[in-house]
């Protein structure tokens, strides 16, 4: 039971820590709030703003009503219209201009003969994503004009098809649905590895650490003792920003409480479990600092947050098994979109409780057999 | 006295700056931090990370037997972005998609071959959209297949295509829409922050911790020189950085560079300096390892992953943040380097941005000088 | 090169400087009208307990500083407005060294050179010089980080001496170094002054360093309080100053803190077996000390004490004669500006002074290291150690920088596993041992292992829970620790922000809440002014005479006194071991009749056939 007391007091004086210096205190609570917002606003796929060039060299009825359309879609704006494209080239060479848009000349003859009118369409592809997306659109918008054109009954017509297409889980597409979600995990991670790697690392860089081992705390408790304080406060900060992504971002979130905070507690867990052994190798706060980072940087990038785990080649996506933020996503994506219960979260749990454990035993093996 | 002390300027330097560069090279998390973690980035983002799809799980659920039906199934067999699953109930298919195990449903129902023949079919398609990126792009693909089915069909029938607007799409710069064409070169602008911000922020703010400075204060090195030592070395790692990234891309990702090399290297000197005027400028006035690199961290180095342009479309996000994109260097410098990489030396863009990270390189490197007073408190 | 030709290489006039508080706390004023004369080729110390302003003194002198008022004039040059003016011919070291660690001895010599536009010419001359007066020749590939403390010291100081200075300014260049060393850097010191006319301004907390100086400055809350030559601070308490021989069999340690709470008394500690008594007023014609009001609690006067002798005062004595009469209210023990409130002796607070003569220690061993060894790799740190320490003792641990002191200290206190050998505390080797057994046992690190950023109160309630005190008794310690300590008025401030001196009792105060039977103390003394010190030995001394064993590092020969029992280390080896009078008597030769304490350890250290190799540290 003196254990028991003795962790608490722990827990205590490390809450007290944080919560009494204004420096970290600001540390905990504002960037992470600021950088959900930002991030979140940042974090899309989406294109809302597609600036074009007009080349229109039909300046036909046809090409007006084409025309309407395109700038009806809200996402296309026109910037300018120039006579050919030599005129063009400039404005998207400057990135002014993400497309060009051709209507050639013969473009009310080809229509109203009845034949097909070839639109050209020249996108810049700095950005391949971006231009991807920009001629999908461009596809919608060309396919719904073509359905709208009364079309002639002509016996050798080929028959088309036309795709119907249902989202599962995010119907409208929004990219912010996708990423908002995961981004909790990725704040939380930062500020939960490094406040464990730190607290330790401060310890020993101010000796406090030679006094802790000489009280009668046992290593273990003094192991509790520093991951439940940064545990405690990346649960309270993927709580506030559970709530940000939710009300601010207005995300659906459609799984159970239980599952969402399940997958916080667990992820929460592996990284304080990280964390401790980043600081258990490390001995000043720079490296503690450092190391974390070099941690979380992968982590980050191979966990599916940006790029899908499904487009990586065979091998990274086996190293990905190891990375406790790839289930985070893959878990709070479902939570929210799918609306998983904890029952279907398994697959995505039992990996997080298991990293959790073996970096908290290993990181526990580590600060016993550490020579000073 | 005096005359002496201006004379031996660039010895002093030169003292200053080795002991600087062994200091650097002696830590073995500088050098993590310098070549390691680089390399990492380089063939993760080179070989791992990718927005293109391929080989997407999907199940087809042919409820039509018809040879039209078989076809088509073909056709997404044939597609390198494809890899079809034969179902035979739309009710297994679904539980496959929530299952996670297939990432989209196409649906070929009873009627399907019987309104081809009448002229029009209509096709069910179903995706998972938690990736929603993802989604679109699969969607466009599937778009893409049937088309070229229907264009084979017609072709193998001779029948006419004549859908009234056809799509001729023409991709400048990046003709086969590559995503690793544009992640690779952004990736300069991480490195480059990385070595240049965040590595610098702790030096000034190291000797203050160890006292070291307060020894240096009292010799005739001037303040200065003592900013211009710790700009060499970190400024020769960063361009040894620059060079590895470029090599790589060039040589083992095949990225094309269609600018000139040297304005490439000027401009990357140029981002060097604006990010090591960062990193010395908080390391300056933090004085302090723990808050430098918490600042470092926040202002340099998560601006320029997700506020750069390099991975998120700065044209999507809105006006406010935006506006708060135009304070970073960041976004100049990937500006830069994807026009340099991918369309050439087009002065309309290499000239104002450039000149912004000048005026940049000139603000922060002269606040840091100021900062630096030969003067303890 | 328009210096004019002054005789004095530093003024200070009426210079004053203040600090402003961070957050609420008030300003303080740490330099308060100070003026200041360094005349060419003198050697100059600076001496006063911590906080006396000697630190912010250097650093307004060195322009790293300005000062609020006053004028500052350096070799001619006007600090105050050109605060580098005089940098090209002074040299400085800090109390840090201002050494990189992560550079080797030769690059860090290359790199003042350079800085100091030291030619390459001037260098071949200089370099060998520099090289065999440090002995720092065969390490000049060495990482800086990896000398002792002792050749940190040295390379700070060459690394100052690679120009040809005119002032060479050190600021406490001697804390946290082994007398061997302490002694070869002054005998460098004097050379130098004699030799190259060299002027030094150094300031030291060693008061027996300030007599080797031709001038002393004693300093005390950022005023001077007197200077001159050592003599004429000695002769401040001239004839107030007295040997008390104790009778056999009664520690002198215990007499010298009982005559200390005496109002009466500046000053008593154990001396060579006796005890050295600083009297408030000076002797009559008869040399007889003047008479002792009788105090309660005090029986010093008693029976314990055989003769009285008056001796010649040292300038310690002379010192603390100025510090007392400085202090005000006058009171039987100072508030120190490090310290702080007067302490009761006691560490029960109202319990009696235990018979003085009944203390003897007893037999039962509460320590016992049987051929204890640690290696780290091919190198030896501990070799084949063998004590026993019984209840009740004080037991010193002294050696040089590197001669494993510190690595028996953490095997003891269960920080750092043994390679072999057998070691027990109270029973149990605290390494394995359950949390029970850390029960019994306190621990005062080196440096102050603090929360610095918690308050005073909140440090006490950790570590009263660290033992798993509750209840009745949990609010029983921390008011003692409160009332002991002088804590009531600080509890609420962050521990980072009260002075040192007060850290240091905090310290003491954690490691003593749960009434420790063992306290292990890891230089506690190490760069503590004198009257910290004595206030420090005055409660270790109580302690044990409640029966608690204490084990004690330090640097301070003359604290060896205060042992009943010490052994002296060297390479990982014992060299002497003995109650102090025996390990004093290593150090009698003909020349030498009655050996210091201090010239019984360099005799001890220097016969030592693996001295030189002890030069590596670790």
């Amino acid at each position: 039971m003196n254990g028991f007391w003795r962790i608490l007091a722990l827990i205590r004086k490390e809450l007290g820590a944080i919560i009494k210096d204004p420096r970290s205190r600001f540390v905990v609570v504002i960037p992470p709030l600021v950088q959900m917002i930002v991030f979140g606003y940042a974090g899309t796929f989406d294109l809302t703003h597609v600036p074009y060039v007009l080349i229109d060299q039909s300046r036909s009825r046809e090409s007006l009503q084409f025309l309407s359309r395109l700038d009806g879609s809200g996402v296309l704006t026109r910037i300018g219209q120039v006579d050919n494209i030599q005129q063009a080239r400039p404005l998207l060479d400057s990135r002014r201009a993400l497309l060009i848009v051709q209507i050639p000349r013969h473009f009310q003859r080809e229509i109203l003969l009845g034949r097909s009118a070839d639109l050209q369409v020249i996108a810049d592809g700095r950005n391949s994503n971006t231009a991807a997306l920009a001629i999908g659109y461009l596809n919608q918008i060309v396919s719904r004009f073509n359905s709208s054109i009364p079309r002639r009954p002509a016996a050798s017509a080929p028959p088309s098809v036309s795709l119907r297409i249902r989202s599962w889980f995010n119907p409208d597409l929004l990219s912010r649905w996708q990423i908002t979600p995961a981004i909790i995990g990725l704040i939380t991670m930062i500020a939960v590895m490094i406040l464990t790697a730190m607290s330790v690392a401060r310890e020993r860089e101010q000796g406090t650490f030679d006094q802790l081992l000489v009280t009668p705390f046992t290593p273990l408790e003094i192991m509790l003792g520093k991951v439940a304080p940064p545990i405690l406060i990346g649960l309270a900060q993927s709580a506030a920003i559970f709530l940000i992504v939710r009300y601010w971002f207005q995300v659906p979130y459609y799984g159970s409480a239980g599952a969402i905070a399940l997958c916080f507690v667990l992820f929460i867990i592996a990284s304080a479990g990280l964390g401790l052994l980043v600081s258990s190798i490390s001995s000043t706060m720079q490296q503690a600092l450092l190391g974390s980072f070099a941690v979380v940087m992968p982590c980050a990038l191979l966990s599916g947050l940006a790029t899908p785990i499904a487009n990586m080649p065979r091998a990274v996506r086996d190293i990905t098994l190891l990375n406790p933020m790839r289930y985070d996503v893959q878990a709070v994506r479902e939570a929210f979109l799918q609306g998983a219960t904890v029952r279907q979260l398994w697959p995505e749990f039992i990996p997080m409780a298991l990293i959790a454990l073996v970096s908290l035993l290993t990181a526990s093996w580590l600060f016993r057999h550490r020579v000073t | 006295m005096s005359a002496r002390a201006k004379l031996a300027k660039p010895r002093r330097i030169f003292a200053m700056s080795r002991k600087e560069a062994r200091q650097m090279l002696r830590d073995p998390s500088s050098i993590a931090l310098g070549i390691v973690l680089p390399l990492l980035l380089i063939l993760l983002f080179g070989y791992g990370l990718s927005l293109d799809a391929h080989h997407v799980p999907i199940a087809v659920v042919l409820e039509d037997h018809s040879p039209a039906a078989q076809s088509l199934f073909g056709a997404f067999a044939g597609s390198r972005y494809f890899r079809p699953r034969a179902l035979y109930s739309m009710a297994a298919a679904e539980k496959l998609l929530s299952a996670g195990r297939v990432d989209g449903i196409l649906r070929l129902r009873h009627e399907f071959s019987r309104e081809l023949a009448a002229g029009h079919a209509r096709l069910q398609y179903v995706t998972d959209s938690i990736d929603a990126n993802r989604a679109r792009l699969i969607q466009n693909y599937a778009r893409g297949v049937i088309a070229a089915w229907l264009a084979q069909r017609a072709l193998t029938h001779g029948w006419r295509e004549i859908s009234p607007v056809a799509l001729q799409p023409q991709i400048w710069f990046n003709r086969g829409l590559n995503s690793r064409y544009f992640l690779v070169p952004g990736l300069l602008v991480l490195i480059m922050t990385l070595i240049g911000a965040l590595m610098t922020a702790l030096v000034v703010a190291r000797e203050w911790e160890r006292g070291t400075f307060e020894a240096l204060f009292a010799t005739p090195v001037k303040p200065g020189e003592i900013v211009i030592s710790k700009i060499l070395p970190y400024f020769g790692l960063g361009m040894t950085g620059f060079a590895v990234t470029v090599a790589a891309a060039r040589l083992l990702f095949h990225v094309p560079l269609r600018g000139s090399l040297l304005v490439l290297i000027l401009v990357a000197a140029l981002y060097l300096l604006v990010a090591l005027g960062m990193g010395l400028f908080i390391s300056t006035r933090a004085k302090n390892q723990f808050i430098a690199s918490q600042a470092a961290l926040l202002l340099t180095f998560l601006p320029a992953m997700m506020l750069s342009g390099f991975i998120f479309d700065l044209r999507s996000m809105p006006p406010a943040v935006q506006a708060i994109t135009y304070v970073l260097p960041a976004r100049y410098f990937v500006a830069l380097l994807q026009t340099l990489f991918l369309a050439g030396d087009i002065w309309s863009v290499v000239v104002p941005n450039a000149a912004v990270l000048l005026v940049m390189a000139v603000l922060l490197l002269g606040m840091t000088r100021r900062l630096t007073v030969k003067r303890l408190v | 090169m328009d210096i004019p030709a002054s005789p004095s290489v530093v003024l200070c006039r009426a210079v004053c400087k203040s600090f402003r508080g961070k957050g609420h706390a008030a300003a303080t004023q740490a330099l308060d009208g100070v003026a200041l004369t360094v005349p060419t080729g003198a050697m100059v110390a600076l001496v006063g307990p911590d906080g006396a302003g000697k630190t912010t003194l250097i650093r307004l002198i060195m322009g790293l500083m300005p000062p609020d008022s006053g004028a500052i004039t350096v070799l001619g040059h006007n600090i105050v407005q050109s605060p580098h003016a005089a940098e090209s011919s002074v040299s400085y070291m800090p109390q840090k060294f201002g050494l990189y660690e992560d550079l080797t001895v030769q690059e860090n010599l290359d790199l003042y050179a350079d800085l100091h536009n030291v030619s390459t010419r001037e260098r071949r001359e200089r370099y060998p010089i520099l090289f065999s007066m440090t002995n720092l020749g065969r390490f000049s590939d060495r990482l800086a980080g990896r000398l002792s403390g002792g050749m940190k010291q040295k390379l700070g100081l060459a690394c100052a001496l690679v120009q040809s200075p005119r002032l060479l300014v050190l600021d406490e260049p001697t804390v946290g170094v082994d007398p061997v060393s302490r002694r070869e850097l002054w005998s460098i010191l004097l050379d130098l002054v004699k030799q190259q006319s060299l002027t030094v301004l150094v300031s030291t907390p060693y008061l027996e360093e300030a007599e080797l100086c031709g001038h002393t400055v004693v300093m005390f809350q950022g005023r001077i309080l007197a200077e001159g030559a050592p003599q004429a601070v000695a002769d401040y308490a001239r004839q107030r100053t007295f040997h008390l021989a104790t009778r056999p069999g009664v520690q002198p340690r215990r007499v010298a803190a009982a005559w200390l709470t005496n109002s009466a008394v500046v000053d008593a500690v154990p001396e060579g077996g006796q005890v050295r008594v600083v009297f408030k007023t000076p002797a009559g014609a008869t040399a007889t000390p003047p008479s002792v009001p009788d105090e309660p609690g005090f029986r010093g006067a008693g029976p314990d004490v055989t003769v009285f002798k008056e001796v010649q005062p040292h300038f310690a004595d002379g010192f603390m004669v100025l510090l007392r009469q400085a202090m005000a209210p006058p009171r039987d023990l100072p508030a120190s500006p490090g310290g702080g409130a007067p302490l009761p002796v006691s560490a029960r607070g109202a319990a009696p002074p235990p018979p003085q003569t009944a203390a003897m220690p007893s037999a039962e061993p509460v320590v016992e290291v049987r051929d204890l060894v640690r290696r780290f790799g091919n190198f030896v740190a501990v070799d084949q150690v063998n004590f026993q320490i019984s209840r009740g003792e004080i037991f010193g641990l002294l050696g040089p920088n590197g001669a494993g002191k510190s690595t028996t200290f953490r095997m003891l206190c269960g920080l750092l596993p043994l390679t072999s050998g057998t070691l027990r505390v109270a029973g149990h080797d605290l390494r394995h041992a359950r949390a029970s057994a850390r029960q019994t046992v306190g621990y005062v690190a080196q440096k102050f292992s603090l929360y610095s950023h918690l308050s005073v109160r909140d440090n006490l309630e950790f570590f009263a829970s660290a033992y798993g005190l509750r209840g009745r008794r949990r609010r029983q310690r921390l008011a003692w620790a409160v009332a002991e300590f002088g804590f009531s008025t600080l509890l609420a401030s962050a521990t980072g922000r009260i002075p040192d001196g007060f850290k240091r009792r905090l310290a003491m105060a954690c490691a003593l809440l749960h009434e420790p039977r063992i306290l292990f103390l890891d230089e506690p003394t190490s760069g503590v002014d004198p009257l910290a010190r004595r206030e420090f030995w005055k409660r270790i001394t109580a302690m044990a005479d409640e029966g608690v064993t204490v084990v004690v590092t330090t640097h301070f020969m003359e604290e060896a006194e205060y042992c009943d029992r010490m052994v002296i280390m060297m390479n990982g080896r014992i060299l002497a071991q003995g109650t102090p009078a025996a390990i004093r008597q290593l150090g009698a030769t003909a020349a030498v009749t009655e050996p210091t304490m201090e010239d019984a350890f360099i005799h001890v250290v220097r016969r030592d056939p693996r001295r030189s190799s002890s030069q590596a540290g670790t």
